[in-house]
């Protein structure tokens, strides 16, 4: 290092370092509000003991109490002729109370004896405002406890309820009797905190499964050698709506035909029959080993069984759905407590149906561009330069038209700007020229690192996605689907996805090469590889991810509910908001337990499967 | 018969891994690659079954161009060369039948791949190819527990479930002690006289190389130096394959 001697110039940088330091801390402390004459006052420290004592007995347990109550008569103040007023000498057979003196003013002092009560006990003495010794008003928050003969003594500050009549003060012991038992905050605590913990597993579990696929697409190791040739990737790109659009509407028809048909028997013949039907035609178009390249014509009559294959499993997915919901509907009422079995019969069937049209759709377009692509392909293998550069040009314009003209119509769904030839003919025509660019200053035959741009594509979503909070997006899907664990479920496992994803990827990235090459070595395609290379490497990283996640998942389902996505936050926050500190107090243990738990289980369990 | 023609290989450093090297490889012929670590042995390899692109140069194989392939025909053509690696390259966590069986990938059609289902002539056919190399009863072990020449020999039973017409060896031997060394490759000997299989094998001792190789081509930074039989080696020949200042051992 060198020894730089100290000049008058670096001493000035330093000082002017210190100096824009101190403004900035000065800054904070004036925007952060730092007060610490806020500690001081006296209503704080009040609130604050009053709060922590609240915070201190949480509200768990409580007894079966019997009570004693005793008063005796006060004057405030004294009568203005001086007497002494009467009072008359309390019934001691039972629990009483004296007051000496029998007449004091406002603000004084007065003692306060009682006699005959259950050891042990303590409660209220509090001043009775009014002349009526039935009023259930009383003043003060002076408590008192009695000794092992019932007895107390207290000392009581008079309000100012200045009266010429008698008024009151009143003893209240009470004692607990019987056994403790769990109040209405800890049975309603218990039932949040199952919902909170189950809120977590289902959001986990939705997020996992999920972000596997996603990690694939985000590893840079295993995306950087996808590479296709022009034509491929603009008829995959269009392939895409077109699949979709056409797939939606094949399984819609098939849902209609399939739900016509309500009669049992019938439900219960197809659902048992079409998986047979579908694994047959499967079997037959699918030959598990084959030494030659099979003509084409075999490879079209295999297509269209396939195709057959695939509507016979959507329309046993559909009679399933029918299936379950009217079996769940029949059997609920016979199934007494584990009705709720039923229940999920029923919103399985309900999902199934829900969901096929879209997982339907979204195979159409993944198969329909798969496939042009895989024609893409073979068409710039086989063509000549000039025809290949030819169909690069259309195929690019036509593919950019359609990203495009998608674009502007989300464009134009959003912002309802109602202008076609800004959100439709614009895009389109903006989109047609950036491909037909591309298309000329790519070489007709050379491939394009298409692996790279969809890593890239996917890291910059996850990486947007995942720096908005669980709690943000829960904001939104209470919106969407109204409040209640539902949003929360939805909210935590958008995150978990895109989070998951995210250390997922990194983990196929670290992954040993040797293997991957020597399975790519075998002749293995891209599918096989994941399965036999990637997946046998990155189960033990995977797991303890998960764990970990349904570890995070917890904690945060703890809180999602603040906002309204179920689970214990919503009653935590609602007590909070009452004041009611002891009910916050047991759900904010039963918070520390779960997640100390989980804590705990989790660790145990990565150890066993890493 | 393998003809290499004019090969280069320059990688995106600009390092020239193979310099235009060309040499002929009748039908089985067991064939050793020797040459200084990073003389380009295992780029030689690779580019033979396109693990690795190379620049310029033509590989020919029974007629068929495989550097002009597809990426279909690659798969086709990568089926029928077996390959055997200097650290096994198994997958650890997989059994040692999974990782015969993994042999089958380039046949078998993708979609049962996704099942984990193989056929069952797959099945009968891994344990036979297992009890060829001695190991039938380590078929459910998990990979990573078995010793270092077992589970070269599992590399070896997989090569053997491609059928293979040829089988490249890089370095086979190289992490294992001299007395597993020979058997490891007494088996690539057995498999190269006994099925017919073309053997390239980089190899590092030239007493392997006498002992086993029917003919030698060596590597100098990228360039072919020597074409040969392994006799015709003597210290002058020596000496150009590894330098001047190499002394011979074993």
């Amino acid at each position: 290092m060198k020894n730089e001697k100290a000049s008058p110039w670096k001493s000035l940088r330093t000082g002017l370092l210190v100096l824009l330091a101190l403004i900035i801390f000065a800054y904070g402390f004036e925007i952060t509000d730092i007060d610490l004459d806020q500690l001081r006052s006296e209503q704080r420290q009040q609130s604050l003991q009053r709060v922590t004592r609240a915070l201190a007995r949480p509200d768990i347990f409580e007894f079966e109490q019997e009570e004693q109550k005793a008063m005796a008569p006060v004057y405030v103040p004294c009568p203005a002729d001086g007497s002494t007023p009467e009072i008359p000498a309390p019934d001691m057979s039972g629990a009483y109370v004296t007051v000496t003196p029998a007449c004091a003013e406002p603000g004084q002092d007065v003692t306060v004896e009682g006699f005959n009560f259950f050891p042990n006990a303590s409660g209220p003495v509090r001043f009775v405002p009014g002349s009526d010794p039935a009023n259930v008003v009383e003043l003060g928050n002076l408590e008192a406890q009695t000794d092992a003969q019932g007895h107390f003594t207290a000392t009581l500050k008079l309000p100012r309820r200045e009266s010429e009549d008698q008024q009151f003060i009143r003893a209240t012991m009470r004692q607990n009797i019987g056994i403790p038992r769990f109040t209405e905050t800890a049975k309603i605590t218990w039932d949040k905190i199952v919902e909170t913990v189950f809120l977590a597993l289902l959001a986990t579990t939705l997020g996992t499964l999920l972000a596997i696929p996603l990690s694939f697409i985000a590893a840079r190791n295993l995306m950087k050698s996808v590479r296709s040739p022009l034509a491929s990737i603009a008829l995959s790109i269009i392939g895409w709506p077109i699949g979709i659009a056409i797939g939606y509407f094949i399984v819609s028809r098939i849902g209609q035909i399939a739900s016509a048909i309500t009669s049992l028997p019938i439900n219960l013949a197809s659902v048992m029959l079409a998986p047979g039907i579908a694994w047959f035609v499967f079997r037959w178009a699918m030959p598990q080993e084959e030494l030659k390249v099979p003509s084409l014509g075999v490879r079209v009559a295999r297509l269209l069984a396939l195709f057959v294959a695939v509507l016979v499993s959507l329309f046993w997915l559909f009679q399933l759905a029918q299936l379950t919901g009217s079996l769940s509907l029949s059997i609920r009422d016979s199934l007494g407590p584990a009705g709720f079995l039923a229940t999920f019969l029923f919103q399985v069937s309900n999902i199934l149906r829900v969901t096929t049209p879209a997982i339907g759709a979204l195979v159409t377009g993944g198969a329909l561009s798969s496939l042009l692509a895989r024609m893409g392909q073979q068409a710039t293998e086989r063509g000549t330069l000039a025809s290949v550069k030819v169909i690069n040009l259309l195929l690019a314009a036509a593919a950019g038209a359609t990203v495009f003209g998608l674009l502007g119509l989300l464009v134009e769904w959003l912002y309802q700007i109602g202008r076609p030839q800004y959100t439709l003919w614009g895009p389109i025509i903006v989109g047609a020229l950036l491909g037909l660019g591309l298309a000329i200053f790519t070489r007709a035959k050379d491939t394009l690192p298409i692996g790279l741009v969809m890593y890239t594509i996917t890291r910059t979503i996850l990486n947007t996605l995942r720096s908005v909070e669980a709690v943000i997006m829960a904001i939104v899907f209470v919106i969407a689907v109204g409040i209640g664990p539902f949003a929360g479920v939805l909210a935590l496992g958008l995150h978990t996805i895109v989070s998951l994803a995210k250390l997922y990827s990194e983990q196929v990235e670290s992954i040993a090469a040797g293997p991957l090459e020597a399975i790519q070595a075998t002749g293995a395609n891209r599918l096989q590889t994941i399965i036999y290379a990637v997946i046998p490497q990155i189960v033990p990283p995977y797991i303890s991810y998960t764990m970990y996640r349904w570890d995070i998942n917890v904690r945060m389902s703890t809180i999602i509910g603040i906002v309204g996505g179920g689970g214990i936050g919503f009653v935590l926050i609602q007590n909070i908001n009452l004041l009611n500190y002891r009910a916050a107090s047991a759900q904010m243990i039963a918070i520390a337990i779960v997640v100390s738990m989980m804590d705990y289980i989790s660790s145990v369990m990565r150890e066993k499967f890493v | 018969m393998l003809q290499v023609k004019n090969l280069t290989k320059i990688y995106d450093g600009g390092v020239r891994a193979l310099d235009n090297v060309s040499f002929d490889v009748p039908k089985g012929q067991f064939l050793a690659v020797i040459g200084l670590s990073g003389s380009g042995k295992s780029t030689l390899l690779r580019c033979i079954n396109r693990l690795i692109d190379p620049t310029a140069g033509q590989i020919l194989w029974n007629g068929e161009d495989i550097t002009a392939a597809t990426p279909e025909e690659i798969r086709r053509i990568r089926r029928r060369i077996g390959m055997v690696f200097q650290h096994f390259n198994l997958v650890h966590r997989s059994r040692v039948i999974t990782n015969v069986l993994a042999g089958r990938l380039g046949y078998v059609s993708p979609a049962w791949s996704f099942f984990n289902r193989f056929p069952k002539e797959d099945m009968e056919k891994a344990i036979r190819q297992l009890e060829r190399v001695g190991i039938a009863d380590k078929a459910n072990q998990r990979a990573d527990e078995l010793s270092g020449g077992q589970q070269q020999r599992v590399g070896i039973a997989r090569a053997l479930m491609q059928d293979p017409q040829m089988i490249l060896a890089d370095e086979p031997v190289a992490s294992l002690d001299p007395v597993l060394a020979h058997s490891i490759m007494k088996h690539l000997e057995e498999i190269n006289k006994n099925d017919g299989v073309t053997v390239l094998c980089s190899l590092h001792f030239l007493d392997l190389v006498h002992r086993y190789a029917d003919r030698v081509i060596a590597l100098n930074q990228g360039k072919l130096v020597f074409e040969g039989l392994p006799k015709e080696i003597d210290d002058q020949k020596f000496k150009d394959i590894y330098g001047r200042d190499a002394e011979r051992v074993g």
